[in-house]
């Protein structure tokens, strides 16, 4: 029997929205427990007034003075649960500024959070397990070489892929739009395998991510069943090539998405999720369709337009969609709506996602999204930087996967 | 004998004083004690559900954090009931604390809109303060008679 995990939680009031409950039971899913740093309140007097930071509320002092204990080595954990309630912004910038302290300060692997009293252990599941993979995988993470022969699949909500890898070259790959999730990526694992010449049978070890990933991993028998935060990070600083050092990573993903803050391939500070559909792929996905292109097609149009002609504002799906169907009403010309539509999206994206992470260049942009120019352009006009969109930036889940199953061939 | 909420809530020392001279403090203990659902005495007593900070929503509208909602669902029926109050401002962690700021400022709020008797004091930092204060309390709950001052 393993170890658990032990998560340090630094919050103020999970309890009283009544979902205490379901961060342990999230963290009990991945075999972890999460508990309160014990300090005296002695140290809590002398910690606080020493970081700081002169907020009010009692809970975000306690928080604070046990960020202290555990960048000071006074209460040993493995990783750090940062949690507060949504819509407050006292506690939001304690979670930010706890977040960016232990970061620098620390080894410890830390995700933040802003809870309603609607979150769900499921809701909480993927941090939790990037959280436990970090802690106890650091070896397996550490792999910056896939060997042997492999297979990565990532279950998306949007899209399924497969990638098959033979000594470190890419030598399948299969993408299809997930349908029925097993059939999906038994269609994708096929097109993989012909394109490379191989059976099954062939492969050294099989990994799976993304939202199907326990299902199909039960199914084709994964030796690798693990959390897309992790895995995405892993394949993007392994394809483009920034292994060591410090690095962004970004997934503007289907259903939600992931800003990694990562250093020598190990995610350090991640946010995930999404206010709405409107800071998401969904809603490039639904602009294209209203303006007759492929979403192939969307970002060079866009590269084409200027977002600025257009007022646009996707922080809801559905107010964006009314700017969209005004815009194209009023006689705005197409590429100026998909430039407008990139740009709020990329927008939505740095100011509810981007504000929970240190951004650190290299940023790598991957995941379908990466594909679209128009995009891509719009956040690194937002950043003040060149993005980088690796080869295969669309499979990122499935190379990740495929590079990390390796390591299993020789028991890591 | 008065209902006499106190601030903070969690302060034994403020209703043990209330008990002694007569009457009944409302405060956190009260409310907990209803949540009670662990396995042993000794298990942490707060076992609140999403449902609690529905229950809030009497007190602070849906755009209000969670955290403020479930507190308000302890507190808000305890202020409701109460025939007085008293109220420590600027305590000490050990005499007594509430972990929301906001909660906190929105429980003074109510319990000044009850238009109740209400005596709001600041912590002693000395010892004669400190006598003073205990003082005052005394003499505000003996004029407290039969729930009305």
């Amino acid at each position: 029997m393993t170890v658990p995990v032990r998560i340090a939680q630094l919050s103020c009031g999970p309890e009283y929205s009544g979902v205490q409950n379901e961060i342990n039971e999230a963290a009990r899913m991945v075999d972890a427990e999460v508990f309160y740093p014990d300090i005296k309140l002695s140290e809590l007097r002398r910690d606080f007034d020493s970081f700081g930071l002169d907020v009010r509320s009692p809970d975000l002092k306690l928080a604070i003075a046990r960020a202290k204990a555990l960048v000071d080595g006074r209460v040993n954990a493995d990783a750090v649960f940062i949690a507060s309630c949504f819509r407050c912004a006292e506690a939001a910038i304690v979670r930010n500024e706890l977040r960016r302290f232990i970061h620098e300060n620390s080894r410890l692997p830390v995700v933040s959070y802003s809870f309603t009293e609607r979150t769900t252990a499921a809701t909480l599941l993927t941090r939790m397990e990037a959280l436990t993979t970090i802690a106890r995988r650091r070896a397996l993470l550490a792999r910056e070489v896939q060997e042997g022969i492999t297979m990565g699949v990532d279950s998306g909500s949007s899209t399924t892929k497969a990638i098959v890898m033979k000594d470190n070259v890419v030598v399948g790959t299969g993408w299809k739009p997930t349908t029925e999730v097993m059939k999906s990526a038994e269609d994708v694992i096929t097109t993989a395998l012909e394109e490379a010449g191989l059976h099954m049978e062939d492969l050294d070890a099989v990994g799976t991510t993304g939202y199907g990933r326990f299902l199909v991993g039960k199914k084709i028998g994964a030796d690798l069943i693990q959390e897309e935060l992790t895995v995405n990070s892993k394949g993007a600083v392994y394809l483009a090539d920034c292994q060591h050092g410090p690095s962004t990573v970004l997934d503007i993903g289907g259903m939600d998405n992931k800003a990694i803050s990562v250093q020598d391939g190990i995610p350090g500070t991640f946010t995930m999720g999404g206010i709405c559909a409107g800071a998401s792929g969904r809603f490039l996905e639904m602009t294209s369709k209203r303006l007759g292109v492929e979403i192939t097609e969307l970002g060079p149009l866009a590269m084409n337009g200027k977002w600025d002609k257009v007022a646009m504002n996707s922080y809801c799906i559905v107010f964006g969609t009314q700017s969209l169907v005004n815009a194209l009403a009023a006689g705005s010309f197409r590429e100026d709506v998909a430039a407008a539509a990139c740009h709020s999206v990329a927008e939505q994206v740095f100011e509810q996602q981007l504000q929970e992470v240190d951004i650190k260049e290299p940023v790598i942009m991957v995941g379908g999204t990466s594909l679209i120019t128009g995009l891509v352009h719009a956040m690194g006009e937002l950043l003040q930087t060149n993005i980088v969109v690796p080869r295969y930036s669309q499979y990122i889940g499935a190379v990740g996967s495929a590079l990390l199953a390796s390591g299993f061939i020789k028991g890591e | 004998m008065a209902k006499v909420f106190i601030y903070p809530a969690t302060s034994l020392m403020l209703s043990d004083l209330v008990a002694r001279f007569g009457h009944k403090p409302l405060g956190s203990a009260i409310s907990v004690r209803d949540h009670i659902q662990t396995a042993g005495f000794e298990s942490p007593p707060l076992q609140m559900t999403p449902d609690d900070p529905k229950k809030g929503l009497k007190y602070a509208a849906v755009e209000v954090p969670s955290g403020v909602r479930g507190r308000m669902s302890l507190y808000g029926p305890l202020i409701e009931d109460a025939d007085a109050a008293i109220i420590v401002n600027d305590s000490d962690y050990a005499f007594g604390c509430m972990g929301c700021a906001r909660t906190n400022e929105l429980v003074k709020f109510l319990i000044k809109e009850r238009k109740m008797p209400i005596i709001e004091l600041l912590y002693p930092s000395t010892e004669e303060e400190g006598v003073t204060f205990v003082r005052s309390i005394r003499s505000f709950l003996d004029s407290l008679k039969d729930g009305s001052p």
